[in-house]
Order: C-alpha cells, then structure tokens, then sequence
C-alpha cells in the first residue's frame, strides 16, 4: 500500500479557513486595545501552533520508526518536519509584520517568545543538512529520527520555559489571570486553529503521496532498465512496497 | 503603543494575510513543477515499457 493524495480534505480545508476569515473580518469585533491590527493574531498564532504541534509529531513518528524499523514512519516524520518548517517561516514572517505595527519593529531580542521560536526554527532548519550528510540510508533515517525525537523534546520544554520568563511584551492570551480571549474571539480563533490544521495535513498528505509516486516511479524504472540503473527517485530512504502503508 | 487608525493598520493586516497566501501560492508552484516531473518520468517509463515489448 502506498501513499495517495487526499479528495475530501482538500476542500474541508479551503471551507474551514475561508469560514475563519471570513469571522475574522466580518464577525469577530476589533480587539480594544491594539485594534484592526490585532486581526493578524488569527493567523499567525495558528500558524507557530501548527508548526511546533507539527514538530512533535514528527518526534512520535520518529518515536515509531526507530520502534519498528518501518521506513514509512521516517518518511512520515521528514514530511512533517518539512511542512512544520514552512508552517514555522510564515509564523516569523507574519510575527514581524504585527511586531512592526505593534511595536514600531520588526524583531525585538529580548522577548523570550519570539527568540525561543526562532532557536527552535533554527534547530530544525540543522534537521536537512544532518540528514543529507549521511550516504548511508539506513543510518541517514535513523540519525533523522534521533534528532527528531531530541529536538520533539524540546519544543514542550522551550514552551514551558518561556511561559515561567517573567519579562514579557508578546501578548499573552491563553490561560492568563485576565482571563483570555472573549467568546467570539476565541470562536473564531477555534475555526481558523482548525482550518490551519487541516492545511498542515492537506501538505503532508500531499508530499507523501508526491515521494511514494517518485519511489513507485523509480522502483518501475529499475525493473524496466534492470538494477544497475541507478535513479535519484527521492533523496530520502525509499518506501519499500510492504513497508510504506 | 495605542492602536493604529484603520488605514495604516490595514496594510499590514493585508500584508500578513498576503505572505501566507504567497507561500501557499509558491507550494502550489513547487508541487506543480514535480507533478509534471513525475508525469514526464511516467511517459518515458510508458515508452521505454513499449520498446522493450515491440523487441
């Protein structure tokens, strides 16, 4: 069994976050204190959620391969890693951009949040040139899941240590003695949490099923030129026929 | 800070909302480029199994 790119999900995607824009600008009210500008949080806050979720995924899959030994499970946790980086450079460019209206700049060092989810976007971008430094594909899959179980370790423990950091200027919404966001807020924070989830699974059940069609690809291409043909398929370890379900 | 007046805020609100529809539009572009790599790969495959049953 082999990986296919999903039909429902998809459109389940492009509905959940057309609807969570659309409350975002036609229904959710301007937040008192930082205004229009605050319609920015919709976004980028389900966006590092994704990315570092996304990161401990990829630690469990990592988990599972190492367990198990089934090439499909490093597939799962590169493919995860890949998307959660992409998810994670929208998160730091969308960030900046509510840093520079909020704050007057685009990046601020001495904010813990911001500079902990860059240390660990930067760990992560270290995940590729680790894997392609090893030749050896089984060695190269299974450095990959070490790292990823490491680093999966330390998104929770980042998250931790930043919410005990006493000097704070990033907004704090969630579980704060304030008492969070209101009603139609947090609804519509919900939805919008919901369509990006959606959006990370719809990418990582695409990538899957683009390197499962490269593997098929190139595992026909050796049994119609013969063996000694080598192919570039995938630059990752391939899926082997029983192994990748 | 207090807040931004509409006008000057809404840039950068579309700005944000602008650059994740970027990126998407640019995975979109990536994903195109290696399904039309996979389908040319298919058709030499499809030629190649040709040959190979012609002789």
């Amino acid at each position: 069994m082999s990986f296919r790119a999903p039909r429902i999900l998809p459109v389940l995607t492009v509905a959940t976050l057309t609807a969570g824009f659309a409350l975002v600008f036609f229904w959710t009210p301007n937040e008192a204190d930082q205004g229009f500008i605050q319609k920015i949080f919709y976004l980028h806050v389900p966006l590092a959620s994704c990315a570092l979720i996304g990161f401990i995924v990829a630690a469990v899959q990592a988990i599972l391969h190492l367990r198990t030994g089934l090439p499909k499970w490093d597939v799962r946790a590169y493919v995860s890693i890949h998307i959660s980086v992409i998810f994670g450079v929208a998160a730091l460019l969308t960030g900046a951009i509510w840093a520079k209206a909020s704050w007057g700049k685009w990046w601020v060092w001495d904010e813990p949040t911001l500079v902990s989810f860059l240390i660990v976007f930067l760990l992560y971008c270290t995940y590729y040139p680790l894997r392609y430094a090893i030749e050896d594909r089984e060695r190269q899959a299974r450095y990959a899941s070490v790292f990823a179980i490491m680093a999966g370790a330390f998104v929770p423990l980042n998250f931790i240590a930043v919410r005990l950091a006493e000097t704070l200027v990033h907004p704090r919404v969630f579980a704060t003695s304030e008492g969070g966001l209101p009603a139609k807020m947090m609804f519509t924070f919900l939805v919008c949490f919901a369509g990006m989830a959606l959006l990370w699974e719809t990418l990582v059940r695409f990538e899957l099923a683009a390197k499962s069609s490269r593997a098929r690809i190139g595992r026909l291409r050796r049994a119609l030129e013969g063996d000694d043909v080598a192919t570039a398929s995938s630059r990752i370890a391939p899926l082997p026929r029983e192994a990748s379900g | 800070m207090p807040a931004l007046p509409l006008d000057e805020a809404g840039k950068y609100v579309a700005g944000a909302y602008v650059v994740f529809v970027a990126l998407l539009l640019i995975y979109v572009a990536i994903m195109s480029a290696r399904l039309a790599r996979i389908d040319r790969e298919l058709g030499e495959l499809a030629e190649l199994a040709e040959r190979k049953s012609d002789g």
